[in-house]
């Protein structure tokens, strides 16, 4: 695999890959404050009142974010799973495992903030339709994910039977995505989406965006910290790691 | 075909396999899944009879009518296409509009009518500020149907 320009599997060694992280963290946390900073003044300060919810529609610049997040993230991590159960290699179990605190993270959020704004405008906090029920059952995936990787004991192990589950779980992806569409459900269907023309205003729209791509910049600086942590754990008795100039003084 | 390629086709093939069979579960789960029924969907028999159900579609224009007891609220809820009256005792959610969608959770009597112990209110994807609300053309949004 040496004939392309890049060679990628040398950043498969967690030896190579540790110091890159390190370096790109701060250039993500950096976006994060950027597109944070200017996603939150558009949301709060421009974009309009809505006609029907007033200002209670606000919630949407962090709750379909998170909710993208977390299902993107679980993509990612069964993306990792697959690459690690394939080729073998030490590092994408990693990444798996540092991903997901992210994304249950992110469906929490979802979750919550979805049932703070239920109440006043459906009127209830919860209902158990196909959309709130499917990503409930993501945020108890990410859950089982991270249970049950630390109830096995050596890493590799662990590693495997975490990309499994990650696995049978990515189903449940496009059952959250297109549940508003298969079936009547109390959520509203997509505002966003690849196939039709956004239905909001302009501002509500670029507020939405920007906050999503700080959530992105977030989620990867976060789990780029992660993943240097569990390298430095699980390799902690490599030469190399000895070596650290970090680790040495 | 080296290990490693037998490794990813297990994994696709795997991956593959759940994906049909969860198709198949939920569309033997199809019925149990909605949320509601649609008003069409009720007149043809489809909701479960003498039994709770959630019935949803628009609020009719100009349907909504409190009852001379004060407290109890009827409206008529449409698809556009059939239409069942719902009475409600109890206070409506703020989001409750003639013309936008709603979700009643109640029985259907033996006169046609049903009766709501839960109403909520089910907003719909369009985000827009009061200005552009007047804007939007009165014929389209009665030409909008509900989703089936």
């Amino acid at each position: 695999m040496s004939n392309g320009i890049i060679n990628w599997f040398k950043f498969s060694s967690p030896q190579t890959f540790y110091p890159l992280a390190g370096k790109m963290i701060p250039w993500f946390w950096a976006l994060t404050a950027i597109f944070g900073v200017a996603g939150l003044t558009i949301g709060f300060f421009v974009a309009p009142t809505d006609a029907q919810q007033g200002e209670g529609y606000r919630i949407i610049f962090v709750h379909v974010p998170a909710s993208w997040m977390s299902m993107f993230i679980y993509l990612v991590m069964a993306f990792w799973a697959a690459l690690g159960l394939g080729f073998n290699t030490r590092l994408s179990g990693m990444m798996a495992s540092a991903l997901a605190p992210t994304g249950a993270l992110m469906a929490f959020l979802s979750l919550w903030t979805g049932a703070l704004w239920g109440k006043p405008m459906w009127g209830t906090w919860w209902v158990w339709d196909a959309r709130l029920t499917s990503e409930l059952i993501l945020f108890f995936l990410y859950l089982g994910f991270i249970a049950l990787q630390s109830a096995i004991d050596d890493a590799r192990r662990a590693d495997k039977a975490g990309a499994v589950l990650a696995l049978v779980g990515v189903i449940n992806i496009p059952i959250i995505y297109f549940s508003v569409k298969w079936w009547n459900t109390l959520h509203q269907g997509a505002s966003v989406s690849l196939t039709k023309s956004p239905s909001m205003a302009q501002t509500m729209l670029w507020g939405m965006l920007l906050m999503a791509l700080a959530f992105w910049m977030y989620s990867i600086a976060v789990s780029l910290t992660r993943v240097r942590a569990i390298i430095l754990e699980r390799e902690r008795h490599a030469g190399w790691v000895e070596e650290l100039p970090e680790l040495k003084s | 075909m080296k290990p490693r390629h037998k490794r990813f086709a297990l994994i696709g093939g795997g991956v593959a396999v759940l994906g049909i069979a969860a198709a198949l579960v939920l569309n033997a789960f199809q019925s149990n899944l909605v949320f509601f029924f649609t008003p069409t969907q009720v007149a043809a028999g489809e909701a479960p009879k003498g039994k709770t159900f959630r019935i949803g579609g628009m609020v009719k224009e100009g349907s909504l009518k409190r009852q001379p007891d004060g407290l109890t609220m009827q409206f008529i809820v449409t698809d556009t296409a059939k239409e069942f009256p719902v009475a409600y005792t109890g206070i409506l959610p703020d989001l409750f509009r003639e013309g936008k969608g709603v979700v009643a959770q109640g029985k259907l009597g033996e006169n046609g009518l049903f009766t709501a112990s839960e109403v909520l209110a089910k907003h719909d994807e369009n985000y827009m500020p009061p200005e552009a609300q007047h804007a939007v053309d009165q014929a389209h949004k009665a030409a909008k149907t509900v989703k089936q």
